[in-house]
């Protein structure tokens, strides 16, 4: 396996749980909500997918958990913030303190232990083939479950009767109450479906990525998945796109490190954050195009009457 | 009285109440369709008419009461029953999705599994048919009012239903577009279908409707037959008591000197849905009303945003106010040159929803009444603030349940009468009025208009836009009308008729394609 | 089962007072479960958690300290988020303010008269002032969601403190641990009663910012301009309010009162500046500024029960062995319940048992 291969595979390593949160927050937002405590879910799904693959000592049991997780804490959002029709920025957040919070605490015995990693896909003749070989055969086994999400993703929102209903929730709530859409239901199932996906990138980065506990380990990845959507202008493949960018910034800026260049790392490692300001300015600037795509009713509590 | 006996009715409702915490806006009304009739349901703004189709669909739970449909009782849990049912329903504020295209927001509500382009093709079918041509693939955000309107019926029709729900149906169209409606109505009741139809425009249901129920304070006031009455009978029914018309007194008066000058005001479209103005001219005098209207949609709000300086624009000359140019000035600027505004939307644009009525006085007053509302350092003085609020209160006779309430626990037309009040009290010599009395009842509305006529009488330039084209030649010296972001010469109201404004706002006018025309002989 | 909410005609006054109590309430209970489930005496630990820190004075002191720096963060957040914009960058601000006034004693060290402090200040308030401004121009300027690019820039200030502590302003005689020198007392913000406990100015600062900014939301035209372009900013340009000067005053004020906090932690509880300077006050005081209905002198109440919160965590690991992380998830949980019971001032809340019955048609 030559460098470039392998530096191509740790990219793809880097930005599978960027791609499957930000899938997940996609959906969340097309639906009208706004879930920023995508942080705080990941964090939860990583440490109890770790947790459950050091307890069982089977890495698919932790993903497993760490789906369950993501799920389990997205629900207090959606009781908080479509229930009880909060306001979805404060509760977001609240959900992120929350998430590393916890985390911590139930990771706090965790810490330095050594777990085990999700296997890889080894196709024994496939991976021999050259340069492609590893890259597409070769892969940790949530690589191919962030493609087949993407690619399901995009199939349910614009090639299904249900997606279209969704699309249409978040493009004005009230129209499709009148019409008799159960808006909240449609709601819950988007934000559980979102916290599911955080909670999966953040078994990805507890199982594969660096398979162990480190507090505080998503580093800000939730956030980067939040602004990913709005990178993405809300249609799936871009995400591919912004994901894969910022896999490669972050794994550019660590070869960088190692590397030396006598460039600080602490300004090597603010870079991720950087890209991502500058990402948001140029997609931004247009403001007619961002009011265009960006879901109508995002964000916007709803409350039925009857 | 009613038509039909007894077991042939389609729908009837016996006893049907909503109540909304202490307020009963449905009050034990009954009320039933026959099969093939066209049904009208009168009332006021505020009546409980909404309330009540809104059951009917629903889309609200009953609180008493029962709805029986051919016969048999039901409970109607949500419009995807009402619909399988066979009751159909058009919005007055349409229930479609701005960025779907108008096939993808019928196809939201039929539950067969059809694919859209099969859909698309059925829905293009039937509105030729019906002779409301609509293009299914394109976006709802690009479209006009009037042709929304047509995807919300061809949706409704696509449903095949029994029962067609129809709210305000032509509050957004020309005479001539509702003439055009009508026919489709006619053509639906020969096919069998019922309609219940909702207005308050008293000639049109007098003109189409079999029967009607008038509703006034939630309650049934009246069961008729719509030709034995008088549009003034029929009115006295809605209001209770004689209406007040209200009346430009006198011979035309002698206008002063111009106190509103547009000259050639152009403006890009600020968000991806929005109409750009496009050269706009007009000079109002001093005493002078001129009436503005258009079908919703069609650059007003844009006009008025230019107009009052939230929207600046780019060179000094193009709008002139009380003699001074004021291109480039903000809205506190231009209010400080003695220009009162008054915007469509009450809760959300003329007043902040949440915020009691005083400080919303202090909304627009902080600049002009800076010396009597404010101290050093911008301090608030409550006290000058309040008395000001207390002045509009009495003198415009708005009625409140608390001392100080928020501006969202008021209703339509006592908040309207409040922001009206608000810059009336200042004394504008220019008035400019956004929508002066839309959802607003009868009694406020002719208080309303009387207070603008006496403004004009006491000099002062006046300038309401408005789509009630009944509003507009009551009090109007003259009405422009706006289409498509164009602004028409003024006609005097001697010389205005209803048709002659209906063309107009259909865009029949010299150099500019009457498009909706061509579209018609096209269709038929 | 489902929950229904119906409009209340008026918010209700008897729950605007009530709610952050109930919150509180329903926190301690909360509490009451975790640490039954972590098998601790729950009534021993609540115990420990709230009222212990509470009986001795210099524990009050120690609590003034954590207070301080959370309630100035609060108040700027509170005029922040009424006025609808949405700084949740407090964090890195703290720390930007933390590094510009630490600049005079670091790079002047001999620069020592009774000017030394009040410039520190002022640096400290322009330094997070200028971070602030940062998201505020991209928002204005560019249409970018101020909420993702103020949490970006934690991470970057984080990263430069670091850099700044480890690099170019490590004490050369510090045996080569990260940190600045430490700070000459006329760098160092004063405490108020030495004899009886630690607490320094920070906390008097903390509460004439408060008074300060409470009196301009309740009487000046300022913070009426607040309400207006938070409440509708639609209604706000209408009475001729600039949305976007608002944008920049809010950004530029929470952010000068996060500089303003992180240097008065620096030079008041810290006395030197380190690679990190903050745990999470940035954040915590988002909390405040929602437990203390946005209301700058609620927040000075908000900011002692969250400060109680890391004091109980501290006492609570030390008696009971209960991790510190349970503080976090206390503000948290604190931060949800909040939300929940302020639903109540605008909403009845009902639950409605069973479907509605099927149409027999």
């Amino acid at each position: 396996m030559d460098i470039f291969q392998s530096v191509l595979l740790t990219i793809a390593t880097a930005s599978t749980p960027l791609l499957i949160a930000a899938i997940g927050e996609l959906v969340v937002e097309r639906s009208g909500v706004l879930n920023l405590g995508v942080e705080g879910m990941m964090v939860i799904g990583a440490v109890c997918a770790f947790a459950a693959s050091y307890l069982t000592g089977n890495p698919w049991i932790g993903v497993l958990a760490g789906i369950l997780a993501g799920a389990v804490l997205s629900l207090l959002f959606g009781v908080l913030a479509l229930s009880f029709a909060t306001n979805q920025v404060a509760t977001g957040l609240s959900l992120t303190l929350l998430g590393i919070g916890l985390s911590g605490m139930i990771g706090e015995d965790l810490v330095g232990r050594a777990g085990e990693r999700l296997p890889n896909l080894d196709i024994p003749v496939l991976t021999d083939i050259p340069v492609i070989g590893r890259l597409l055969f070769g892969q940790d086994p949530l690589f191919y479950v962030s493609i087949a999400l993407t690619a399901a993703v995009m199939w349910f929102l614009f090639r299904t009767r249900t997606g279209l209903t969704l699309r249409a929730i978040g493009d004005n709530h009230k129209s499709a109450h009148a019409l008799g859409i159960s808006v909240l239901k449609y709601r819950y199932l988007a934000v559980m479906f979102g916290g599911a996906c955080a909670g999966l990138a953040g078994a990805h980065l507890s199982l594969v990525y660096t398979p162990q506990w480190v507090e505080n380990m998503t580093a800000g990845r939730g956030w980067i998945a939040l602004a990913l959507v709005v990178f993405a202008s809300w249609r799936p493949w871009r995400v591919i796109g912004g994901a894969y960018l910022f896999g490669a910034v972050t794994i550019g800026q660590l070869h960088a490190q190692a590397l030396g260049f006598g460039i600080p790392s602490q300004l090597l490692s603010s870079l991720p954050y950087l890209a991502t300001i500058v990402v948001l300015v140029l997609i931004s600037r247009d403001r007619r195009l961002t009011v265009m795509n960006t879901p109508a009713s995002l964000a916007q509590p709803f409350v039925p009457d009857r | 009285m009613q038509s039909g006996n007894e077991g042939t009715e389609l729908l009837k409702t016996t006893g049907l109440t909503k109540v909304f915490g202490e307020v009963k806006a449905c009050n034990g009304i009954d009320l039933s369709i026959a099969p093939g009739e066209i049904h009208a349901l009168l009332g006021e703004n505020g009546a409980g008419k909404s309330t009540l189709v809104k059951m009917m669909f629903g889309v609200l739970d009953p609180s008493e009461g029962e709805i029986l449909w051919k016969g048999q009782p039901v409970r109607i849990g949500s419009p995807g029953e009402a619909r399988r049912l066979g009751i159909g329903m058009v919005f007055q504020h349409f229930s479609l999705f701005e960025a779907l295209t108008a096939a993808e927001n019928i196809a939201l509500v039929l539950e067969e599994k059809t694919p859209i382009h099969k859909i698309a093709e059925t829905a293009r079918q039937l509105s030729v048919d019906y002779g409301l041509p609509l293009d299914p693939n394109a976006m709802v955000g690009d479209l006009s009012v009037g042709e929304r309107q047509r995807i919300e019926i061809i949706r409704c029709l696509l449903q095949k239903p029994d029962l067609i729900i129809l709210d305000e149906p032509t509050s957004v169209l020309t005479p001539q577009e509702a003439n055009k409606m009508f026919e489709t109505l006619e053509r639906l009741k020969a096919e069998g279908k019922s309609i219940l139809y909702i207005s308050h425009r008293l000639d049109e249901v007098k003109r189409l409707c079999d029967t009607a129920t008038v509703l006034r304070h939630g309650k049934v006031v009246r069961h008729c037959v719509p030709r034995d009455e008088t549009p003034s009978s029929l009115a006295n029914m809605m209001v209770g008591s004689d209406v007040e018309t209200v009346k430009r007194e006198g011979a035309a008066p002698e206008f002063g000197k111009p106190l509103i000058e547009i000259r050639n005001l152009q403006r890009p479209p600020a968000t991806p849905f929005s109409i750009p103005l496009r050269g706009i001219d007009l000079t109002v005098r001093a005493g002078e009303i001129i009436g503005i209207a258009g079908v919703a949609g069609n650059g007003q709000g844009e006009f008025f945003e230019a107009i009052s300086g939230e929207a600046v624009q780019k060179s000094p000359d193009v709008i002139t106010l009380n003699g001074e140019k004021c291109g480039t000035r903000g809205i506190s600027g231009r209010r400080l040159l003695g220009v009162g505004f008054v915007p469509e939307e009450r809760l959300g644009h003329g007043a902040v929803p949440s915020l009691p009525l005083s400080e919303n006085m202090l909304l627009s007053r902080h600049q002009t009444d800076r010396k009597t509302m404010l101290g050093a350092f911008g301090y608030i003085r409550n006290a000058a603030v309040k008395a000001a609020s207390q002045r509009v209160i009495s003198e415009m006779d708005v009625r409140k349940t608390a001392e100080d309430p928020e501006a969202s626990a008021l209703s339509g037309g006592n908040l309207q009468k409040y922001l009206i009040g608000r810059e009336l009290d200042r004394q504008p010599s220019v008035m400019i009025v956004d929508q002066p009395t839309w959802g607003v009842d009868a009694g406020a509305a002719a208080r309303i208009r009387k207070a603008l006529i006496a403004l004009a009488r006491s000099g002062s330039a006046v300038l309401v836009i408005s789509q009630d084209l009944d509003e507009l030649f009551e009090i109007s010296d003259s009405i422009a009308v706006m289409h498509d972001g164009r602004l028409s010469e003024p006609v005097p109201i001697a010389e205005a008729t209803y048709e002659k404004i209906g063309l107009l706002m259909g865009g029949a006018e010299p150099g500019h394609m009457a498009f909706e025309g061509v579209k018609e002989e096209a269709g038929a | 089962m489902r929950i229904e909410l119906v409009k209340r005609p008026q918010q209700s006054a008897l729950f605007s007072a009530v709610s952050p109590l109930l919150a509180l309430a329903l926190t301690v209970i909360a509490g009451f479960i975790i640490f039954s489930f972590l098998g601790k005496p729950p009534l021993e630990a609540l115990y420990i958690y709230f009222i212990e820190p509470l009986s001795e004075t210099w524990q009050l002191h120690e609590l003034a300290i954590k207070a301080a720096p959370l309630i100035m963060i609060a108040v700027g957040l509170s005029v922040c988020y009424a006025s609808n914009n949405w700084n949740i960058g407090a964090e890195g601000q703290f720390i930007i303010g933390g590094i510009t006034g630490s600049l005079i004693p670091i790079l002047m060290p001999d620069f020592q008269n009774a000017l030394t402090l009040p410039l520190m200040l002022l640096f400290g308030f322009i330094g997070g002032a200028a971070m602030g401004a940062i998201p505020a121009l991209l928002k204005t300027k560019f249409n970018t969601n101020e909420i993702l690019t103020s949490l970006m820039l934690v991470y970057v200030a984080q990263l430069f403190l670091d850099w700044l502590a480890r690099g170019v302003f490590r004490d050369p005689n510090g045996n080569n641990f990260p940190g600045s020198i430490r700070f000459p007392s006329a760098a160092r913000l004063p405490e108020i009663m030495p004899s009886q406990g630690g607490a320094h100015l920070g906390i008097v600062l903390a509460i004439i910012a408060a008074v300060i900014v409470w009196v301009m939301m309740k009487y000046l035209l300022r913070g009426f301009e607040v309400k207006v372009l938070g409440g509708s900013p639609r209604a706000g340009r209408f009475a001729g309010f600039s949305s976007t000067r608002m944008v920049f005053f809010a950004f530029i004020l929470s952010g000068g009162l996060a500089g303003l906090a992180g240097i008065s932690e620096v030079s008041g509880a810290i006395g030197q500046l380190r690679e990190t300077i903050s745990p999470g006050y940035g954040f915590a005081a988002i909390i405040v500024a929602f437990l203390g209905r946005l209301n700058p002198l609620g927040a000075i109440a908000a900011g002692f029960v969250l400060a109680l919160t890391y004091l109980g965590g501290e006492g609570a690991q030390m008696s009971l062995g209960i991790s510190d992380k349970v503080a976090r998830v206390f503000q948290g949980l604190l931060l949800f319940f909040v939300l929940g019971c302020d639903t109540l001032i605008h909403y009845r809340v009902r639950l409605v048992f069973g479907d509605p019955v099927k149409v027999s048609g």
